[in-house]
C-alpha cells in the first residue's frame, strides 16, 4: 500500500492545562470509511479542526497523502482536497441553495478568479447533480434562511462534496435529520467513489455502523481503540468509557447493522 | 405546494440562477433610465443639469463603496480618501499636464487604486469594528495630508484653476457637454462594478460577507479576495474623484474628508447595501438635501442629513432596495404561480 | 542629545499633555468598544459638548467655581448622553456592527451641527482657572501651568482607572466581558444594565475631557472629528478594551502629534500613519489587545 491518505502523528492541542486532543496517532488509508466516536468532550470536533487547519496544533504533524500539511493554512489544505461539513450549520445564509453549492463548485469546475460574469456551465451542471443527489433539487432557488434544519444539513453535504474532496470530514452530519433524511445520507455516502476517503464523527451509532468499516474511539482527547466495528462493540474499555459518562444506552440499545432499517 | 416553495424563495429578495426570458425584461428599467439621463440636458435648465451631474459623480463614488460595504461586508469609513486622491490627481494633471478627459479619468482611477493598494492591505487584514476604525484613521490621515501639503494641494484653500475638460482636444465649456462626459464615465464605472458583482469573484465576495470561515474551508483565501475588492473599489472611487475635479473644477480637502465618506455611507445605507443601484438613488437624495436644501438652511444641511441618517438606520434596514424587494417579490410570486400548472 | 532634549522640551511636555487628554478620551472609547462592541462615533461630539460647556461657563472670566461647575455639569451631561446612546443602540444590538456605528455617526452629525448653530462657526478660546493660567518655570523653561496640571490629572486618572479595572470586582467584570461577551450573561448579569453603565461612564469621560481640554484646544467646529480620529488611533494602537494599551497609545500619539509636528512638520501625518501601520503589522490586535479576534 502507498502512504495513508490522512496520517496523524502525535497530534495534540492544549488549551492551557486542558488537553483537548492528546497525542493522537492515526492513519486513515485511501478509500476508508472511518468513524470517530467517543463521549461528549472526547475531542472529536477539535481533532477535525486540527486536520482542516482551522485550529493550529500544539504538537505533532498532520500529513495528507504523504505530504506534511501541518504548516499550511486552512484554505491551502482545502485546495489539497480536504473538505468538511461542520457540526453547527455553516452556510451562506443570505444566498440561495444553488449559490451555496456553486461557491464550492466553481473552485474546481469554474473560473472562480474571473472578474466578469461567466455561465459556468460545468459548475452549474455539477451543482444540479449534487442537489439531486442530496434531494434538494426542488429547493435550488430558495434562500438558505427558508430551509428546515434537516435540509440545511443536506445542503452542507452537497457543499462539502462540491469541493470534490479526497478527504471528506463529516462532523455529525445526521444531527437533527429525520430518519428518512439520515437514511438518504447513508446511501449518498455509501455511493461515493472509493477515491474519496470519508471520516465521520457521529453520535447516531446506527449511522456510524451503517457506514464505517473502521472505527476510532476517542476518550478524554486520547485514542482508546482503533478497530473494526465488531471489535469496538466488543471492547470492554469502550463500554467503560461510555459508562463512565452515563452514555451506556448508546451501546446497549444498538442491536447491530441488521436492525438499522436503512433501505 | 410547489408555489408555496416559490413564494418563500421570492420574498427572500435574492434571485436564483438565470431565468433567461425575464433577464431581458429586467433590463428594460435600466434602459429607460439611461435614455432619460441622456435626454436630461435637453429638458433641464443648466443648473439642474449640473446638479444631476454632481449626483452621478457622487453616485459612482457611493456604488464603489457599496462593493465594499454591501457586497463584501467591509464597512469602510475612510473611502473618501480614494475619492480625494483621485480628485487631486486629476486636478493636478489637468493644471500641469493635460486636461484631456480620458487621461484625467484614467490617472485618477490609477491613483485611487494605488492608494487603496498601499493602505488596503493593512485594513483588510483586520475585520469587524477594527476595520471600521482603521479605515477611519487612514481616511483622516489622507485628509490631513491634503491640508498640510500646501505646495501640492493648495492646502485648505483647495486646488483651483482647473481648466475645462477636453475631449479629443476640444474643451467642453457647456454644462450639457460636461454632463454627458460625466454620464458616459458613470455608465462605464457602474457597469464595471455590476459585472464584478455578478462574476464568480463577486459570488466569492458575497460568500466572505456571509461566512468567512466557511469560505476558508472551501479553499478560498479571503484576504486576497477582500484585497482585490478593496483595490477595485478604490480605483472606481478614484475615477469618481476625477469626475468631481472635471465637473466642479475646484478640489478642497473636504472631498477627502470624513464627512464625504460618511455621506457616501449614508447613500449606501439609504439605498440598500449590496444592490448597487440602490446607492445611486441614495446618492441622489444626499446630494439634493446637501446642495439644494442646504442653502435654504443657512448651511446646516448636515443637520438634516444627520437626522436622515438616524432615521434610515432604524426605518430602512435594507434601504430603498429593500422596499423595492417587496414589490419585486410580489411580481415574482405572480410569475411563479403562472409557471406552476 | 541633551541639547536636543532641551530645545524640544516644550514639545515633549505638550506631547504628554495631549497624551493625558487622549488617554481620558480613549479609555472610555476603548472600554465601550471592548466590552460592548459599540463603536461610539459620537465620542468626539461629546468632547466638543464639554468644550463648549466650558466656554459657556468661563467666557466671562475663568474662575475655579465656573471650572468645577463645568466639570460637574459635563459629567452629568455625559452620563445622560451615554444612557440615551445606550437606549438608542439597543434595538440595533442584533444588527451588523456598522448599523450601531452609523447611528452614533448620525447622532454626532446632529450634535455638531446644533453646536455650530448655537455657538457659531468661530474658534472660541477658553481661559484656564486662576492660578493655572500663568506660565511656570520647569527645567529652565517657561511652561503653562495648566498643561502641567493636565499631565498630572491624566496620570492620576490613569492610576485610578488601572486600579479599578485590575483590582476590583467591577474591574473583573470589565475584563471578563472584554475577553468573552457570553461569559457575562452566563454569570447572570443583565447585559443591558452593564451597557448603560459602560456607555454612561465612557461618555462622561468624553465630556469631562472636553472641559479639561478647553483651555488648551478651545472650542471650534471640526474639533470633534480631529479628536475622535486621534482617540481611535490610540485605541487601535493600544488594543481594544485595554487600559494599559490606551495609556501607552495615548502617550505615543501625544508625542507624535506634538514632537513629530515640531521636528518634522511636513511629515506629521505620515508619522501618525506610519506608527499605526508599524504597530499593526507587528501586532494586528494592537499592543495590549486581547487574544480573541477583533470584531466578528
Amino acid at each position: 500500500m502507498t502512504a495513508p491518505l490522512l496520517s496523524l502523528s502525535g497530534v495534540s492541542r492544549h488549551f492551557g492545562a486542558l488537553k483537548a486532543v492528546d497525542d493522537v496517532t492515526l492513519d486513515v488509508p485511501t478509500g476508508a470509511r472511518h468513524a470517530l466516536i467517543g463521549p461528549n468532550g472526547a475531542g472529536k470536533s477539535t481533532l477535525f479542526k486540527l486536520v482542516t487547519g482551522s485550529m493550529p496544533v500544539s504538537a505533532g504533524t498532520v500529513s495528507l497523502a504523504g505530504t506534511d500539511v501541518t504548516g499550511l493554512p486552512e484554505h491551502a489544505r482545502a485546495r489539497l482536497g480536504i473538505s468538511q461539513t461542520l457540526q453547527h450549520s455553516s452556510l451562506f445564509t443570505t444566498q440561495t441553495v444553488e449559490q451555496n453549492v456553486l461557491l464550492a463548485a466553481q473552485r474546481r469546475h469554474g473560473s472562480r478568479a474571473s472578474l466578469v460574469p461567466r455561465r459556468q456551465a460545468a459548475a452549474r451542471e455539477r451543482v444540479d447533480g449534487l442537489l439531486a443527489d442530496v434531494g434538494l433539487e426542488h429547493r435550488r432557488g430558495s434562500p438558505v434562511a427558508d430551509l428546515s434544519h434537516g435540509e440545511r444539513r443536506q445542503l452542507e453535504v452537497a457543499v462539502a462534496l462540491a469541493c470534490e474532496p479526497r478527504l471528506l470530514l463529516l462532523d455529525e452530519p445526521a444531527a437533527g435529520m429525520s430518519p428518512a433524511e439520515s437514511a438518504r445520507l447513508v446511501e449518498l455516502v455509501r455511493a461515493l467513489s472509493e477515491t474519496v476517503t470519508v471520516v465521520i464523527v457521529e453520535h447516531d451509532l446506527d449511522v456510524v455502523f451503517a457506514l464505517a468499516r473502521s472505527v476510532t474511539v476517542l476518550h478524554l482527547g486520547r485514542v482508546l481503540l482503533t478497530g473494526t466495528p465488531e471489535q469496538v462493540r466488543a471492547s470492554d474499555a469502550v463500554q467503560e468509557a461510555y459508562l463512565g459518562t452515563g452514555r451506556e444506552s448508546l451501546f446497549t440499545d444498538t442491536a447491530g447493522p441488521a436492525a438499522l432499517g436503512v433501505s | 405546494m410547489e408555489s408555496i416553495v416559490a413564494d418563500t424563495a421570492a420574498t427572500g429578495g435574492r434571485r436564483g440562477g438565470g431565468r433567461r426570458p425575464s433577464s431581458l425584461l429586467r433590463a428594460v428599467p435600466a434602459v429607460v433610465v439611461l435614455v432619460l439621463l441622456v435626454a436630461a440636458p435637453f429638458v433641464l435648465a443648466p443648473f439642474a443639469t449640473t446638479v444631476l451631474g454632481r449626483i452621478l459623480v457622487f453616485a459612482l463614488f457611493a456604488v464603489s463603496l457599496d462593493l465594499l460595504v454591501g457586497v463584501t461586508g467591509l464597512p469602510s469609513l475612510g473611502h473618501a480618501a480614494y475619492f480625494g486622491v483621485g480628485a487631486y490627481t486629476a486636478g493636478i494633471v489637468a493644471i500641469e499636464v493635460t486636461s484631456e478627459g480620458l487621461v484625467l479619468v484614467l490617472v485618477a482611477g490609477l491613483a485611487g487604486a494605488v492608494a487603496a493598494a498601499a493602505t488596503g492591505w493593512l485594513a483588510v487584514r483586520s475585520s469587524g469594528v477594527f476595520f471600521l476604525m482603521l479605515t477611519l484613521a487612514v481616511g483622516e490621515i489622507v485628509y490631513q495630508l491634503t491640508t498640510t501639503l500646501d505646495s501640492v494641494t493648495g492646502g485648505s484653500n483647495g486646488l483651483y484653476g482647473i481648466p475645462a475638460v477636453r475631449v479629443g482636444g476640444t474643451a467642453l465649456t457647456l454644462a450639457g457637454y460636461v454632463y454627458w462626459f460625466v454620464l458616459a464615465v458613470f455608465v462605464l464605472g457602474f457597469t464595471a462594478l455590476w459585472l464584478v458583482s455578478r462574476s464568480p469573484v463577486g459570488g466569492a465576495l458575497r460568500g466572505i460577507r456571509d461566512n468567512e470561515p466557511r469560505m476558508r474551508s472551501l479553499g478560498y483565501s479571503p484576504f486576497r479576495y477582500k484585497y482585490v475588492a478593496f483595490v477595485i473599489a478604490g480605483a472606481v472611487a478614484g475615477v469618481a474623484g476625477g469626475l468631481f475635479a472635471v465637473q466642479v473644477r475646484l478640489v478642497t480637502p473636504t472631498e477627502a474628508g470624513f464627512t464625504t465618506g460618511a455621506l457616501a455611507l449614508l447613500a449606501v445605507i439609504l439605498g440598500g447595501a449590496g444592490s448597487l443601484w440602490g446607492p445611486v438613488l441614495g446618492a441622489a437624495v444626499v446630494v439634493l438635501v446637501r446642495d439644494a436644501l442646504g442653502p435654504t438652511l443657512e448651511g446646516h444641511g448636515p443637520l438634516v442629513l444627520g437626522i436622515v441618517f438616524v432615521l434610515a438606520v432604524y426605518l430602512l434596514p435594507r434601504g430603498f432596495a429593500g422596499l423595492a424587494g417587496i414589490s419585486a417579490a410580489v411580481q415574482r410570486r405572480r410569475a411563479a404561480s403562472r409557471r406552476t400548472p | 542629545m541633551i541639547e536636543w532634549f532641551d530645545s524640544n522640551l516644550v514639545s515633549i511636555l505638550n506631547g504628554f499633555a495631549i497624551g493625558s487628554l487622549l488617554f481620558i478620551l480613549a479609555v472610555g472609547l476603548s472600554i465601550v468598544f471592548g466590552m460592548m462592541d459599540v463603536l461610539n462615533l459620537a465620542h468626539g461630539a461629546l468632547f466638543l459638548v464639554g468644550a463648549y460647556l466650558a466656554w459657556s461657563l468661563l467666557s466671562d472670566g475663568a474662575t475655579w467655581g465656573g471650572f468645577l461647575a463645568a466639570l460637574g455639569i459635563a459629567a452629568l451631561v455625559g452620563l445622560l448622553a451615554g444612557g440615551v446612546l445606550s437606549v438608542m443602540t439597543e434595538p440595533l444590538a442584533r444588527r451588523p456592527i456598522l448599523d450601531q456605528a452609523l447611528l452614533t455617526l448620525g447622532v454626532s452629525l446632529v450634535v455638531a451641527e446644533v453646536l455650530s448653530i448655537v455657538y457659531g462657526n468661530d474658534a472660541l478660546s477658553v481661559g484656564a482657572p486662576p492660578g493655572l493660567a500663568e506660565s511656570v518655570s520647569f527645567l529652565g523653561r517657561s511652561y503653562p501651568a495648566y498643561r502641567l496640571a493636565l499631565i498630572g490629572v491624566g496620570l492620576v486618572l490613569a492610576v485610578v482607572v488601572y486600579v479599578v479595572v485590575e483590582r476590583t470586582s467591577v474591574g473583573a467584570l470589565v475584563r471578563a466581558s472584554v475577553a468573552d461577551r457570553e461569559m457575562v450573561s452566563a454569570m447572570g448579569i443583565d447585559n443591558r444594565k452593564v451597557k448603560v453603565a459602560v456607555l454612561g461612564i465612557g461618555s462622561m469621560l468624553a465630556t469631562v475631557a472636553g472641559v479639561l481640554g478647553a483651555p488648551v484646544y478651545g472650542a471650534r467646529p471640526g474639533l470633534d472629528d480631529t479628536i475622535l480620529i486621534l482617540a481611535l488611533v490610540v485605541v487601535v494602537i493600544g488594543g481594544l478594551g485595554s487600559v494599559k494599551g490606551a495609556f501607552v497609545g495615548a502617550m505615543v500619539i501625544g508625542q507624535v502629534e506634538s514632537l513629530g509636528r515640531a521636528v518634522l512638520p511636513d511629515l506629521a501625518s505620515f508619522i501618525l500613519f506610519g506608527t499605526l501601520a508599524l504597530v499593526l503589522v507587528l501586532r494586528p490586535r494592537g499592543l495590549f489587545g486581547p487574544r480573541k479576534l477583533a470584531g466578528t
